[in-house]
C-alpha cells in the first residue's frame, strides 16, 4: 500500500520535471543554438585549437611535428629585445600600420561619402551604385588592376603625370618600401570605403528628418547639426562597422600577396602573409602557426574595445521612438 | 511676441501648386487655429512661416519685418512637431537646454529657464530621463517644454496631439489653452480635427485645397458658415445639408419632404438652394414634421437619431431620452430661425 503510493508520487514528479523541461525556454533555446555550436566548434574552434597546438611542435609539411614548447616563438623573436632576423616584429609593425591608417581614413572617406549621398544632389542613384563598385569587383581582380596601376613601367600614373611634366622618371610604386606600403594602403583603402559609406549611410536614413529640422530652428548650424545630433545618433553603427573593418583589414591576405606577396624585401609583409609564407611556402607549418596565433591577441583587444563601444548606451533602453 | 502677416502667399512643389495666395493676419498674443481636412496645405504653411520651406510667391511678415529670406534659426519662433522630434540621445533637460547652448547663454541661465519651464509643465522629476523613458504625453510635454524656453515670438504647433489617445489630448487641450493664457506668445495651430479648433482657438482659419475658406472667431463660424464647405466641416455631429428649391417660402427638397425657413432672401422664390439645419436645431414637436426612426444613439447626456424625412436621413440631437424603436415615427421640427441657406450653384451662404 505504502509502497504503491510511493512508485505513484514518483510518477508525478517523473511527468512534472518533464513537463517543465518541454515548456522551458532555456531548454527550447539550447535545441536551437544546438546546430549553429556544432558548425561552430566544426569549423572554427577545432581549426583555432589545432592552429595553436601546432604552434607548439616542429611540424613541417608531411611530417607530424613534436612538441617543442615555445621553441617556435623564440625562434620568430620571443622576447622581442633578443630578437635575432626582425621580420616577425617588422610584420607586426606593418600590420599595425596598415589597420590603423588605411581603417582611419577609410572612416573618414566613408562618412563622407555616405554623408554626402544623403544630400540631395543629381543623378543620386547612379552616384550610389557607382560608389558600390569597388565593392563588387573580386579582390584579385581588383589587385590585378591595382598591380598595372602601380606598375614600375608602364603605371597610368606615373604615365599621367610624366604628361602633365610633373615628373620626368616612373615613381617606383611597389619597389621602394615606404612606396609600396603606401600603395598597399591606398588599394586597401579602394575597397574598403564602400561598405564603410553604405553601411554609414543605412545609419542616417534611420535619422528622422524632423530632427534636422527642430535643431535648425533651435539655432544649430551645419556643422553643431552633424556634431550635436547626426554624430552621436550614428555611434551605434560606427562601432559595428569599425569592428568589421578593422578586423577584415588587420587579416588581410589577399591583396598584399595579390600585389607585393611581402616584398620589397619583407616591407609589406603582414602576420598573414608572412604566416602562410613560412607554413605554405617554406613549409614549417609549427612557425607559420606560431606567428597566425600571435594575431590572436591582437584580434582579441579589437573585439574587447569594440564590445564597449557596442554595448546599448542609455538612450536606446526603453520603449519606440514615438 | 509679435504679430504675423501672411500676405497673397502661394507655395508650388515644381509645377504643382498646392497653396493659393492665402492671406492671414495674426495680432500680437493671438491663438490662431489653422484647420481644414488632411492634404489641405497647413503644413506646408506652417512651414513656410518657420522657414523650413520656401515661399514660392507672397509676403510674411513676422512683426515688421519680411522674413521671407530670413533663415529659420533668425525668425525666433519655436516649433512643436506632430512627432515631437526630441533628440533622443538628450536627456529631458538638455533637449530643453539644447537652443540655449547653441547661442552660448550662461550654464546659471540655462538652469533658471530649464527649471522653470519644467515647472510651468509639471517635469521637474523626469529632467533626467531620456525620451524613450517618456510616455507620449510626457514626451509632449517635453516638446513644448522645448519651445516655452526659448521665449520666442511666435510658437508654432504642428497637430501636436494627434499621437495621443482621446482622453490624454482632452487634457493637453485644456493645458495648451491654459499655457497661452498665461504666456500669452503668439500662436499659430495646425490641426485637421474641428473640435481642436472650437475649443482653443481665438480665430480659426479653415482651409480647403489650398485656399481659406472662411477666417473668424469660433462661435462665428459655428453660427454663420460662409459656404457649403464651412458649413459641413464645422460642428459636430455635421451639419444637416440637402439640395432643393424655394417654394412659397418653405423649402422643397428634391428628395421629397417640405422644411420651414425664418427669413426667405428677398427674390429668391424658386431658386435652387442648399438647405443647412444643424442637427442640434432640430427639436421634438408632435405637430411637426413626420419623420421615420432609422437609428437611436443615446449618449446619456442627450440623444443622437437618424431619422428619415421624404427620401433623406437627417441627424437629430435631442437633450431629452428617446424611447422610440427603429421605424416608429417621430415629430420632428427645424428651428427655422437657425436654418442655412446656401447658393445652389456657387455654395455661398445666403442671407
Ligand atoms: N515635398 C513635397 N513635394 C510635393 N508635394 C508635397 C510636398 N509636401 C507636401 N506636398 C503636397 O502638398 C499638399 C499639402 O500638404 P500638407 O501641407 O502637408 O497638408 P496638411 O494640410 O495635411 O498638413 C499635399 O497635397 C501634399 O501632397
Ligand atoms: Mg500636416
Amino acid at each position: 500500500m505504502t509502497d504503491m503510493a510511493g512508485r505513484m508520487a514518483a510518477a508525478r514528479r517523473q511527468t512534472g520535471f518533464y513537463d517543465r523541461l518541454r515548456v522551458n525556454k532555456n531548454w527550447q533555446g539550447l535545441w536551437f543554438m544546438a546546430p549553429a555550436a556544432v558548425i561552430l566548434l566544426l569549423f572554427l574552434a577545432y581549426p583555432l585549437g589545432k592552429g595553436v597546438w601546432l604552434s607548439f611542435t616542429d611540424a613541417k609539411i608531411g611530417r607530424s611535428g613534436e612538441f617543442i614548447g615555445l621553441e617556435n616563438y623564440e625562434w620568430l623573436g620571443w622576447p622581442w629585445w633578443s630578437d635575432k632576423d626582425g621580420v616577425f616584429w617588422l610584420s607586426v609593425f606593418n600590420t599595425i600600420v596598415y589597420t590603423v591608417v588605411a581603417s582611419a581614413v577609410k572612416f573618414a572617406v566613408g562618412l563622407y561619402l555616405a554623408l554626402l549621398l544623403n544630400e540631395k544632389i543629381p543623378f543620386k542613384a547612379l552616384v550610389r551604385s557607382v560608389v558600390l563598385i569597388p565593392f563588387v569587383v573580386p579582390t584579385v581582380l581588383s589587385a590585378i588592376a591595382f598591380w598595372w596601376i602601380y606598375d614600375s613601367q608602364f603605371s597610368i600614373i606615373s604615365w599621367s603625370l610624366k604628361n602633365l611634366g610633373l615628373i620626368d622618371q616612373n615613381i617606383n610604386f611597389l619597389g621602394d618600401p615606404n612606396n609600396a606600403r603606401m600603395s598597399l594602403i591606398f588599394a586597401n583603402i579602394w575597397r574598403g570605403v564602400p561598405f564603410i559609406a553604405i553601411t554609414l549611410l543605412a545609419g542616417l536614413q534611420t535619422v528622422s528628418p524632423s530632427l534636422y529640422e527642430a535643431a535648425t530652428l533651435d539655432g544649430a548650424t551645419k556643422w553643431q547639426i552633424f556634431r550635436n545630433i547626426t554624430f552621436p545618433l550614428l555611434t551605434p553603427i560606427i562601432a559595428v562597422v569599425m569592428t568589421f573593418s578593422v578586423l577584415f583589414t588587420f587579416t588581410d591576405f589577399q591583396l598584399v600577396w595579390a600585389l607585393t606577396r611581402g616584398g620589397p624585401v619583407n616591407a609589406t609583409h603582414l602576420m598573414a602573409t608572412l604566416s602562410y609564407q613560412r607554413a605554405i611556402l617554406a613549409g614549417n607549418l609549427g612557425e607559420g602557426a606560431a606567428i597566425a596565433t600571435a594575431m590572436v591577441p591582437f584580434l582579441l583587444l579589437a573585439i574587447m574595445v569594440s564590445w564597449f563601444g557596442l554595448q546599448r548606451r542609455q538612450w536606446q533602453q526603453g520603449g519606440n521612438d514615438d | 511676441m509679435a504679430s504675423v502677416d501672411i500676405h497673397d502667399v502661394r507655395k508650388a512643389y515644381g509645377s504643382t501648386q498646392v497653396v493659393h495666395g492665402v492671406n492671414i493676419g495674426i495680432n500680437d498674443g493671438e491663438f490662431v487655429i489653422l484647420v481644414g481636412p488632411s492634404g489641405c496645405g497647413k503644413s506646408t504653411l506652417l512651414r513656410m512661416i518657420a522657414g523650413l520651406e520656401n515661399i514660392t510667391g507672397g509676403e510674411i511678415r513676422i512683426g515688421d519685418r519680411v522674413v521671407n529670406d530670413v533663415p529659420p534659426k533668425e525668425r525666433d519662433i519655436a516649433m512643436v512637431f506632430q512627432n515631437y522630434a526630441l533628440y533622443p540621445h538628450m536627456t529631458v533637460s538638455e533637449n530643453m537646454a539644447f537652443s540655449m547652448k547653441l547661442r552660448g547663454a550662461s550654464k546659471q541661465e540655462i538652469e533658471q529657464r530649464v527649471s522653470k519651464a519644467a515647472g510651468i509643465l509639471g517635469l521637474g522629476n523626469l529632467l533626467d530621463r531620456y525620451p524613450r523613458q517618456l510616455s507620449g504625453g510626457q514626451r509632449q510635454r517635453v516638446a513644448m517644454g522645448r519651445a516655452i524656453v526659448r521665449d520666442p515670438q511666435v510658437f508654432l504647433f504642428d497637430e501636436p496631439l494627434s499621437n495621443l489617445d482621446a482622453k490624454l489630448r482632452v487634457q493637453m487641450r485644456t493645458e495648451i489653452k491654459e499655457l497661452h493664457q498665461r504666456l500669452k506668445t503668439t500662436t499659430v495651430y495646425v490641426t485637421h480635427d474641428q473640435i481642436e479648433a472650437m475649443t482653443m482657438a481665438d480665430k480659426i482659419v479653415v482651409m480647403h485645397d489650398g485656399i481659406v475658406e472662411q477666417m473668424g472667431a469660433p462661435l462665428e463660424l459655428y453660427d454663420r458658415p460662409a459656404n457649403l464647405f464651412v458649413a459641413g466641416f464645422i460642428g459636430s455631429p455635421a451639419m444637416n445639408l440637402m439640395k432643393g428649391r424655394i417654394k412659397d417660402g418653405r423649402f422643397e427638397s428634391d428628395k421629397g419632404g417640405s422644411f420651414p425657413i425664418g427669413a426667405v432672401p428677398h427674390g429668391s422664390e424658386g431658386r435652387a438652394v442648399t438647405y443647412g439645419i444643424r442637427p442640434e436645431h432640430i427639436h421634438l414637436a408632435a405637430d411637426g414634421l413626420k419623420a421615420e426612426v432609422v437609428v437611436v444613439e443615446p449618449t446619456g447626456s442627450e440623444t443622437q437619431v437618424v431619422a428619415k424625412v421624404g427620401g433623406q436621413e437627417l441627424v437629430c440631437v435631442f437633450r431629452e431620452r428617446i424611447t422610440a424603436k427603429p421605424g416608429e415615427t417621430l415629430g420632428i421640427a427645424p428651428d427655422a430661425s437657425l436654418v442655412h441657406l446656401f447658393d445652389g450653384e456657387t455654395g455661398k451662404r445666403l442671407g
